[in-house]
């Protein structure tokens, strides 16, 4: 099916999408890598009237990693998914992107896209959650920094105003004693996220004394889990702590129910999942 | 209407095209490339496989307009005229298709595969073409055909 039409601009600069965003307020939207725009402009589910290519701006694409690591919001999941030093400063991003979709979709889809659009059962928002990465948004009124635990605030929607374009993103490099793991429950034909669970611990002495968790695919969107956290916090990390402390996934949460998995069955596989990503991000940081 | 001037198998074409005509579209329907097929309206089938500036895209999820100035490979320009590609003589050999609409994508998406990793095992393969949906075979041969072109392109030529 064919995009009903729309008028089309490829500005070179932030400064002149900016201001394309300005101009053409409503009417526009962003092109990034095109993999959940263009699905949803052949469906109509969206019908934009002007389309703000923003291919062409080489600032907003690569990896730059010195103190933390600054991820350009128009990476593809492919350079990421190859950027061997990405991957061992950050594995649960690494181990996350690969899992996305298959490799044409890599090839195409960005970071800054998939944060932008927020679905549900998109990989990274878990990733940004579990990982505290700071989204650099830009705008008319300048330069801001979101927190991933401020961003994501309901389905598909975020923090960012229409007029704002993403720029970067920055994570921190794990250091010693610390591990980040990514556990998915794939759909078995589109490979989005029916459950997919990020995440992150520091052991100090022996003993858990920082845990982060991000949910997505089995809420409307990507959460924390807190209680899992102070439930992880302060113990040992064994497997006995970390079943204990996964019993409380999903608890302060909506979780959906659909045709591929009803509520109860998302819930079981959140406990499941988020079990999973602690024992390995555990086994990682010891 | 722009105009684009794209590099398709290695000849420059520049048409005009409306911005919301898709790659696959102006490959079928202006470049008369019909090799490039059409299966699904979710972006999820693979049988519009081509590769832009050498990487492996889906045709169907990418807009003409952005292709001005590249170059792009449909299964068409794969071999040289009157040639076959060892995929495609793969599939051939190890009965790699039925009904054969898959099958450009298929051999698109393999060919990438194989630039990336070129003895893969069959795990990989099977990975590897995640994005190609097919009806027929039951991916079974389709897997015997990529590995049996890897093997075949790993003989270096004139042996
Ligand atoms: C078959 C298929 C399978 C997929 N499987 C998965 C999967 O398993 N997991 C997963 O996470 N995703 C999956 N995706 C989605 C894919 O990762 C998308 O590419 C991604 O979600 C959106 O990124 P994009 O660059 O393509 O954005 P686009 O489609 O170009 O844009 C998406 C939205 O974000 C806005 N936008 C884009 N960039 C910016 C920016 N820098 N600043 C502000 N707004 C911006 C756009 O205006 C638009 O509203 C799949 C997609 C397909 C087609
Ligand atoms: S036609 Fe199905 S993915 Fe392009
Ligand atoms: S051979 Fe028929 S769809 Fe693959």
């Amino acid at each position: 099916m064919i995009p009903s039409a729309f008028s089309y601009h490829a500005p070179t600069s932030v400064a002149e999408a900016l201001s394309l965003l300005q101009q053409h307020g409503d009417e526009a939207k962003i092109l990034a890598g095109g993999h959940s725009l263009l699905p949803a402009m052949k469906l109509r589910l969206a019908s934009p009237g002007v389309l703000i290519d923003i291919n062409q701006i080489a600032e907003l694409r690569g990896v730059v990693i010195n103190g933390n690591v600054n991820i350009g919001a128009l990476t593809t999941w492919s350079a990421i998914e190859t950027d061997g030093e990405l991957a061992s400063v950050c594995p649960a991003l690494a181990e996350a992107v690969a899992l996305i979709g298959d490799i044409q979709v890599r090839n195409r889809g960005t970071i800054g896209g998939s944060l932008a659009h927020a679905d549900p059962a998109a990989d990274a928002p878990a990733v940004m959650l579990a990982l505290n990465a700071q989204i650099r948004v830009t705008g008319p009124g300048g330069t801001r920094t979101i927190a991933a635990d401020d961003f994501f605030t309901d389905m598909l929607s975020t923090a960012l105003e229409p007029d704002e374009l993403i720029t970067s993103i920055t994570l921190n490099k794990l250091g010693a004693g610390e591990g980040s793991a990514y556990s998915k429950f794939a759909h078995p034909a589109s490979r989005y996220a029916i459950v997919g669970v990020a995440a992150y611990v520091k052991l100090s002495g022996g003993k858990v004394s920082a845990c982060r968790i991000g949910v997505t695919g089995a809420g409307p969107k990507a959460v924390r889990q807190t209680a899992v956290e102070q439930a992880l916090i302060g113990s040992d990390g064994s497997a006995e702590a970390i079943a204990a402390a996964a019993a409380h996934a999903g608890e302060e949460m909506d979780i959906l129910g659909d045709i591929h998995a009803s509520e109860g069955y998302r819930r079981a596989m959140t406990k499941v999942y988020v079990k999973r990503a602690l024992t390995s991000a555990v086994a990682r940081a010891r | 209407m722009a105009t684009i001037t794209v590099t398709v198998n290695g000849k420059p074409h520049t048409n005009d095209v409306e911005p919301r005509t898709l790659l696959v579209h102006y490959l079928r329907e202006q470049l008369n490339l019909t090799g490039t097929h059409i299966g699904c309206d979710t972006s999820q089938c693979g049988a519009c496989v081509v590769h832009l500036n050498g990487q492996s895209v889906k045709s169907c999820t990418v807009l003409a307009i952005q292709c001005h100035g590249a170059e792009v490979t449909t299964i068409e320009g794969l071999a040289p005229q009157g040639q076959m590609h060892a995929l495609q003589e793969g599939f051939w050999e190890k009965h790699g298709l039925q009904c054969g609409f898959c099958t450009p994508g298929m051999i698109m998406a393999a060919a990438d595969l194989l630039e990336r990793n070129p003895n893969p095992t069959d795990d990989e393969i099977r990975h590897g073409l995640e994005g190609n949906l097919c009806r027929c075979t039951g991916y079974e041969n389709i897997v015997r055909a990529v590995r049996y072109a890897a093997e075949k392109m790993a003989v270096p030529a004139g042996d």
